[in-house]
C-alpha cells in the first residue's frame, strides 16, 4: 500500500469536474440535446407503462430476432453519430483554409476523426452485419435459435456497452486523437497521456468479447443446427459468408485483443511493448493490429457478398450462378485475407521482396471477388429483373464497387502505393468499397429482409429518394477526395493552406449533405412505412417470392421460428418446396422446445462497462468492487439451472391457426 | 419504376466518365505530373495498372448495365431461363480472365517493386539517362520532429529546418529517423514517401530533375501539429545550389547537441531556421537516442543484450535528463528516465567525451 492512502484518489482517480467540457459550445448543445432526448424517452416509458415488457421482451430476451433487431438499431444510432462526426470534418475541411482556420480547434477535430472511423467500424458495421447474421442464419438454416441463446444476449450487450462507452466519452473527458487504429508512439502514455486512449482500448475490449463470443456462437450455429437434409453445399450463399466471416471473426479479433491488451500495459503499468526506447517497437504493433485489421475488412464485406448473392437471385427470380464458385471464392478470400496486411504500410520500409509478395497477393484477392460480380452479372442474364430496392442498392453497389476495388488494385502496387499511401485517394478508396459495398449492402438487407421482420414492407418512393441521395451523394462527396488525392493531399488535415484546393472541398461537402439526405429519406422511408403499415402488410410471409429457408414461415416468424422442421433437398430449400406444391401442415402440433430469457447477459454487460470506465479514469477501488461483482454475477448466473421452457402444443396450435387464418382470407 | 430505370440507364455511364477523365487527365495533379524521375515511375505505374484493370472493369460495367436494362421484369420478349445456373465454359473464363490481368500485373510489380524500391541506389537519373559512373549521391539526413522536419547535409556540414534544396540531376539518398512521433516524409513531386519512426533508420534514394519549389510534407497523422508540418523544397542548378549552401554557412548558427535537444521540443508551424556547423555525430545519436550525453545508446544496449544483458544491476542504471535539462533551460515536464550511458577510462562520469558540453 502506497504510503499517502489516498481515498479519494482511489475512488475517483483523475476524474474532476473538469473532465465535463463545458467550455466546447457544440459539445453542451449536444449534451443538452442528449438530456432532454433521454428524459424524452424515460417520460414515454414511464408514461406508457412500457418498462416491464422492455426488460421482460427485449433487454433479456435470448430470441435471436429480437437480438438481431437490437443489433440494427444499435448500429443505426450509432451510425447518425459516427454521420454526425462525418459531417463536421466534411464541413471543417471545407472552410479551413488560409486564414480560416475552421470552426474546429485541431485538438477537437483529431477526436471526431478518430471517433468516426472507430465507430463506423466496430458500432455501425459491426452491429450491422452481426445483427443481420443473428436475424437470417438461423431462419435459413432451419433452426429455432443459435446454439447458445444466453451467449447471444450477453454478446449483444457487451458490444452496446462498448458503444455506450464511447459515447460517455463525448460528455465525460475526451476520445482518442490518434486515430482509429491508435498507433503508437501517438497512442503511448507519453504523447496521449489523457483518458482518450483509455476509452478506445476498453470500449473496444469490452465490444471485442460480444464480436468473438457471437461469433463462436454463429459457427456452431451453422455447423451443428442446420434442417436435416441441409448438407453444406445445399446452404445458401449468405449462410456461407456468415460462416466464413465468422471463422475470420474468431480467428483475428484475439490479435486485436492482445494488441489492446499490450498498448494498456504500455499505458497503465510502463511496460515497453511499443515504445521507442527499451526494446520497444511501434512497427510491432503496426504490424499485429492490421494482421486484424485486414480479416476486419472481409469480416465486413463478406457477409455483404451472401446479401447480394440472395438478392440477385431473388430479383432476377432465377437460380444464383455459380453456386459452387461462389462458396470457393469466399472460402478463398477468407483465407487469404490473413496473408495481405502488410499492404497497410508498405511504407514502413520492409524490402522489396517482401513488399512484392504482399502486393501480389493482395490482388490476388481480386480473383474470386471479380469471379463473384461475375456470378452476380450471370444471375442476372436471362432472368426476370424486378427493380425492387433492394435489387436496385446491388445495381448500385456493383458498378460502384467494381471502382473501388480498381483503385485497391492500384494501391495494392507497391511502388505506387507510395505516392498514394495516406493521402486522400486512399480514403475514397476504402469509402468506396465499404459505402459502396457495406453501406448499400445494409440497404438492401434492411429492404429485403424488413417484410420479414415486421411483416410490412418498406415504402418504396422513398427508399428509391434515399438510394439515389446516396448514389449521387457518395460520388459527389468521394470522387472530389479521389482528384485530391492524386494531387497529393494527405488526410486527417485539420488545416490547408493551399485555398486552391478548397472548392474540392465544397463539392465534397455537398456530397456528404447529399447522403445527409439519403440518410433523412430512409427514416422517413421508416416512418412512413410505420404509418402505412395495414397498406404495406405481407400475410404471405414470401413478398418477394423467396428461394432460402426464411420466406418459409409468417413475417414475423413466431418465436420457434418454424413450427416443424423442414426438410431440406435442393439449393434454394423454400423454391424447390414450392416448385413440388409444398401444403404447410396445419394439424398435428407438439410442444416446442426453447430457452428461457434471462437477465445475466445485461447485468455482466453492465458491470463490465461500469469496471471500464474506472479503469479509463484511474479509479481503482470501484474497479476492484466491479470486478468482484462481475465475478460474483457470473457465478451466480452459472447456479441458474432455470433456463429452459416448452411452448405448450395448444400455444403452437393457436400460433398456427391464426396463421392458416390469415393465409385463407389473403386468397 | 420505368423513371427510376431510365435514370438509372442515364447517370451512371455520365458519373463514371467524369470520374475516369478526371483520374487520368490531371494537369494539375502533382501525382500525375511530377518533377523527379522516381515519382515519374511510379506514375507510369499507376497508369499502366489503371489501364490493365479497366479491361475488366469497364465490360463488367457495361454489361451490368445491359443486363439491368435488358431483362428487366418488363421486357418480356428477352429470353427467360429460370434454371440456368452453370456453365463450366463461363466459369472458366471468369476466373480466367481477371486471373490473367493479374499475372500481367503481379509481373508488373514484382519488377517495379525491385526497381523502385527506396533503398536501392539510383541507376538512372531519368528516362535514357544513366547515373554517370563518378557520381556521389547527395546525403540528406532527415529527422522528423513535433511538428517540424531537420535536414542535415553531412557533406556541406549545414542543417535546415522547414527547407530543403537539391541539385537538379544529382541523386539524392535521404536517412530518415524521427524524433518521438511516426512521420511520413512525402515530397510528391519528387517521390513516394517512406516512413520516419523514432530508433529507426528509413531510406530514399531520388532524384529532382526540374528546377522550381515544390511542396514537402508529413504523410502519417503524428499528433496535434501535423498540419502545418509542411516545408519547401528547391531543385536547384549547381550554381544555385552552391550559392544555397554558402547562404547558409554564412548566416547559420552552429547546430549542437544543446541546440538540438532545445529544437526537439514540439512546436508548431516553425520558420525556416539555419545551422551551418552541425554536431558530426548528431543524426547517429539522434537514430540510437542518445542525444543526452549520459544516455546510453540503442545500439550499445542491444549489443549487450546480445550478449547476455546486464542481468538485475541493468535496472539500475538510469539515467535521467534533469540535469542536461535545468543546465540549457528546459522545463520540467519533458523531464524522462532512461538506460545510462557506461562510464569509461575516457568518461569517468558516463558522459560520452565527444559532448563533454553537456
Amino acid at each position: 500500500m502506497p504510503e499517502h492512502f489516498d481515498l479519494a484518489k482511489m475512488i475517483f482517480g483523475r476524474l474532476t469536474l473538469e473532465a465535463i467540457p463545458y467550455h466546447e459550445p457544440i459539445l453542451i448543445m449536444t449534451f443538452i440535446g442528449v438530456i432532454l432526448g433521454g428524459i424524452a424517452v424515460v417520460g414515454a416509458l414511464t408514461y406508457f407503462k412500457l418498462w416491464v415488457p422492455l426488460w421482460r421482451d427485449w433487454i433479456t430476451s435470448i430470441d435471436h430476432k429480437k437480438i438481431g433487431i437490437m443489433y440494427m438499431i444499435l448500429g443505426l444510432v450509432m451510425f447518425l453519430r459516427g454521420f454526425a462526426d462525418a459531417l463536421m470534418m466534411r464541413a471543417h475541411q471545407a472552410m479551413s483554409f488560409g486564414d480560416n482556420p475552421g470552426f474546429l480547434p485541431p485538438h477537437h477535430y483529431d477526436q471526431v476523426f478518430s471517433a468516426h472511423g472507430v465507430i463506423m467500424i466496430f458500432f455501425f458495421a459491426m452491429p450491422i452485419v452481426t445483427g443481420l447474421m443473428n436475424y437470417i442464419v438461423p431462419l435459413q438454416i432451419g433452426a429455432r435459435d443459435v446454439s447458445f441463446p444466453f451467449l447471444n444476449n450477453f454478446s449483444f450487450w457487451m458490444t452496446a456497452c462498448g458503444a455506450a462507452l464511447i459515447m460517455v466519452s463525448l460528455f465525460v473527458g475526451e476520445f482518442a486523437k490518434t486515430g482509429w487504429l491508435a498507433y503508437p508512439p501517438l497512442s503511448g502514455i507519453i504523447a496521449s497521456p489523457d483518458v482518450g486512449v483509455d476509452y478506445y482500448i476498453w470500449a473496444l475490449q469490452i465490444a471485442g468479447v460480444g464480436t468473438l463470443l457471437s461469433g463462436v456462437n454463429l459457427i456452431v450455429t451453422i455447423i451443428k443446427m442446420r434442417a436435416p437434409g441441409m448438407t453444406m453445399m445445399k446452404m445458401p450463399v449468405f449462410t456461407w459468408t456468415a460462416l466464413c466471416t465468422n471463422i475470420l471473426i474468431v480467428a483475428a479479433f484475439p490479435i486485436l485483443t492482445a494488441v489492446l491488451a499490450m498498448l494498456s500495459l504500455d499505458r497503465y503499468v510502463d511496460t515497453n511493448f511499443f515504445t521507442s526506447d527499451l526494446g520497444g517497437s511501434a512497427m510491432l504493433y503496426v504490424n499485429l493490429i492490421w494482421i486484424w485489421g485486414h480479416p476486419e475488412v472481409y469480416i465486413l464485406v463478406l457477409p455483404v457478398f451472401g446479401i447480394f448473392s440472395e438478392v440477385v437471385a431473388t430479383f432476377s427470380s432465377k437460380r444464383l450462378f455459380g453456386y459452387s464458385s461462389m462458396v470457393y471464392a469466399t472460402l478463398v478470400i477468407t483465407i487469404l485475407s490473413y496473408i495481405v496486411w502488410l499492404h497497410h504500410f508498405f511504407t514502413m520500409g520492409a524490402g522489396a521482396s517482401v513488399n512484392s509478395f504482399f502486393g501480389i497477393s493482395t490482388m490476388i484477392i481480386s480473383i474470386p471477388t471479380g469471379a463473384k460480380l461475375f456470378n452476380w452479372l450471370f444471375t442476372m442474364y436471362h432472368g426476370r429483373i424486378r427493380f425492387e430496392l433492394p435489387m436496385m442498392w446491388t445495381v448500385g453497389f456493383m458498378v460502384t464497387f467494381v471502382i473501388g476495388g480498381m483503385t485497391g488494385v492500384m494501391l495494392a502496387v507497391p511502388a505506387a502505393d507510395f505516392v498514394l499511401h495516406n493521402s486522400l485517394f486512399l480514403i475514397a478508396h476504402f469509402h468506396n468499397v465499404i459505402i459502396g459495398g457495406v453501406v448499400f449492402g445494409a440497404f438492401a438487407a434492411i429492404n429485403y429482409w424488413f417484410p420479414k421482420t415486421f411483416g410490412f414492407k418498406l415504402d418504396y418512393k422513398w427508399g428509391v429518394h434515399s438510394f439515389w441521395l446516396w448514389f449521387v451523394g457518395f460520388w459527389v462527396a468521394f470522387t472530389p477526395l479521389y482528384v485530391v488525392g492524386l494531387m497529393g493531399v494527405t488526410r486527417r488535415m485539420s488545416h490547408f493552406d493551399d485555398t486552391s484546393l478548397q472548392i474540392w472541398f465544397q463539392i465534397a461537402a455537398v456530397g456528404a449533405g447529399l447522403v445527409g439526405l439519403g440518410i433523412a429519406c430512409f427514416f422517413i422511408q421508416i416512418g412512413v412505412s410505420i404509418w402505412k403499415r395495414k397498406e404495406y402488410a405481407d400475410v404471405t410471409g414470401d413478398p418477394w417470392d423467396g428461394r432460402t429457408l426464411e420466406w418459409s414461415t409468417s413475417s414475423p416468424p413466431p418465436d420457434y421460428n418454424f413450427a416443424f422442421t423442414p426438410v431440406v433437398h435442393e439449393q434454394d430449400a423454400w423454391f424447390d418446396m414450392k416448385k413440388h406444391g409444398f401444403k404447410r401442415p396445419t394439424e398435428g402440433f407438439i410442444a416446442i422446445h426453447m430457452p428461457k430469457n434471462t437477465g445475466a447477459g445485461f447485468i455482466i454487460a453492465a458491470i463490465s462497462a461500469v469496471i471500464g470506465f474506472a479503469l479509463i479514469w484511474h479509479m481503482y477501488l470501484p474497479a476492484i468492487v466491479g470486478f468482484i461483482a462481475l465475478l460474483a454475477a457470473i457465478i451466480t448466473h452459472t447456479f441458474n439451472y432455470n433456463r429452459d421452457y416448452h411452448i405448450p402444443a395448444e400455444e403452437v396450435v393457436a400460433v398456427e391457426n391464426e396463421r392458416t387464418r390469415l393465409l385463407a382470407n389473403h386468397v | 419504376m420505368f423513371k427510376s430505370l431510365t435514370m438509372l440507364r442515364l447517370k451512371r455511364p455520365l458519373l463514371l466518365g467524369t470520374l475516369l477523365s478526371l483520374l487520368l487527365s490531371g494537369c494539375n495533379m502533382v501525382s500525375l505530373s511530377p518533377s523527379g524521375d522516381i515519382a515519374v515511375q511510379q506514375k507510369d505505374l499507376l497508369i499502366t495498372s489503371t489501364w490493365l484493370m479497366l479491361i475488366v472493369i469497364i465490360p463488367v460495367i457495361v454489361l451490368t448495365l445491359l443486363f439491368a436494362w435488358k431483362y428487366r421484369a418488363s421486357n418480356t420478349e428477352a429470353t427467360y431461363n429460370p434454371e440456368w445456373h452453370h456453365s463450366t465454359i463461363l466459369e472458366l473464363v471468369i476466373w480466367a480472365a481477371p486471373l490473367v490481368i493479374i499475372i500481367a500485373l503481379g509481373a508488373i510489380t514484382w519488377v517495379s517493386t525491385h526497381e523502385l524500391d527506396p533503398y536501392r541506389p539510383l541507376e538512372r537519373i531519368s528516362e535514357g539517362r544513366e547515373v554517370p559512373m563518378d557520381t556521389k549521391p547527395l546525403v540528406v539526413e532527415v529527422v522528423a520532429m513535433d511538428w517540424k522536419w531537420l535536414f542535415i547535409y553531412p557533406e556541406q556540414n549545414i542543417a535546415l529546418v522547414n527547407e530543403l534544396a537539391a541539385p537538379v540531376d544529382r541523386p539524392i539518398e535521404f536517412h530518415i529517423t524521427s524524433t518521438t512521433m511516426m512521420n511520413s516524409l512525402f515530397i510528391p513531386a519528387l517521390a513516394g514517401q517512406i516512413y520516419a519512426m523514432p530508433g529507426m533508420e528509413t531510406k530514399l534514394h531520388a532524384v529532382i530533375n526540374k528546377e522550381g519549389a515544390f511542396e514537402g510534407f508529413s504523410g502519417n497523422y503524428s499528433g496535434a501539429g501535423f498540419s502545418g508540418m509542411r516545408f519547401k523544397f528547391h531543385g536547384m542548378n549547381e550554381a544555385d545550389f552552391a550559392n544555397w549552401v554558402e547562404t547558409n554557412r554564412k548566416d547559420g548558427q552552429a547546430l549542437t547537441r544543446e541546440t538540438y535537444l532545445k529544437l526537439e521540443q514540439p512546436s508548431e508551424r516553425d520558420p525556416v531556421q539555419r545551422f551551418a556547423k552541425v554536431d558530426a555525430k548528431l543524426f547517429d545519436a539522434v537514430l540510437n537516442r542518445c542525444v543526452e550525453s549520459n544516455r546510453m545508446c540503442a545500439r550499445d544496449i542491444a549489443a549487450i543484450d546480445a550478449k547476455g544483458g546486464q542481468g538485475k544491476t541493468g535496472t539500475y542504471n538510469l539515467a535521467s535528463n534533469a540535469m542536461i535539462g535545468t543546465k540549457i533551460g528546459l522545463n520540467a515536464s519533458t523531464q524522462k528516465t532512461y538506460v545510462g550511458a557506461l562510464c569509461t577510462p575516457e568518461a569517468p562520469t558516463g558522459l560520452a567525451s565527444e559532448a563533454k558540453t553537456l
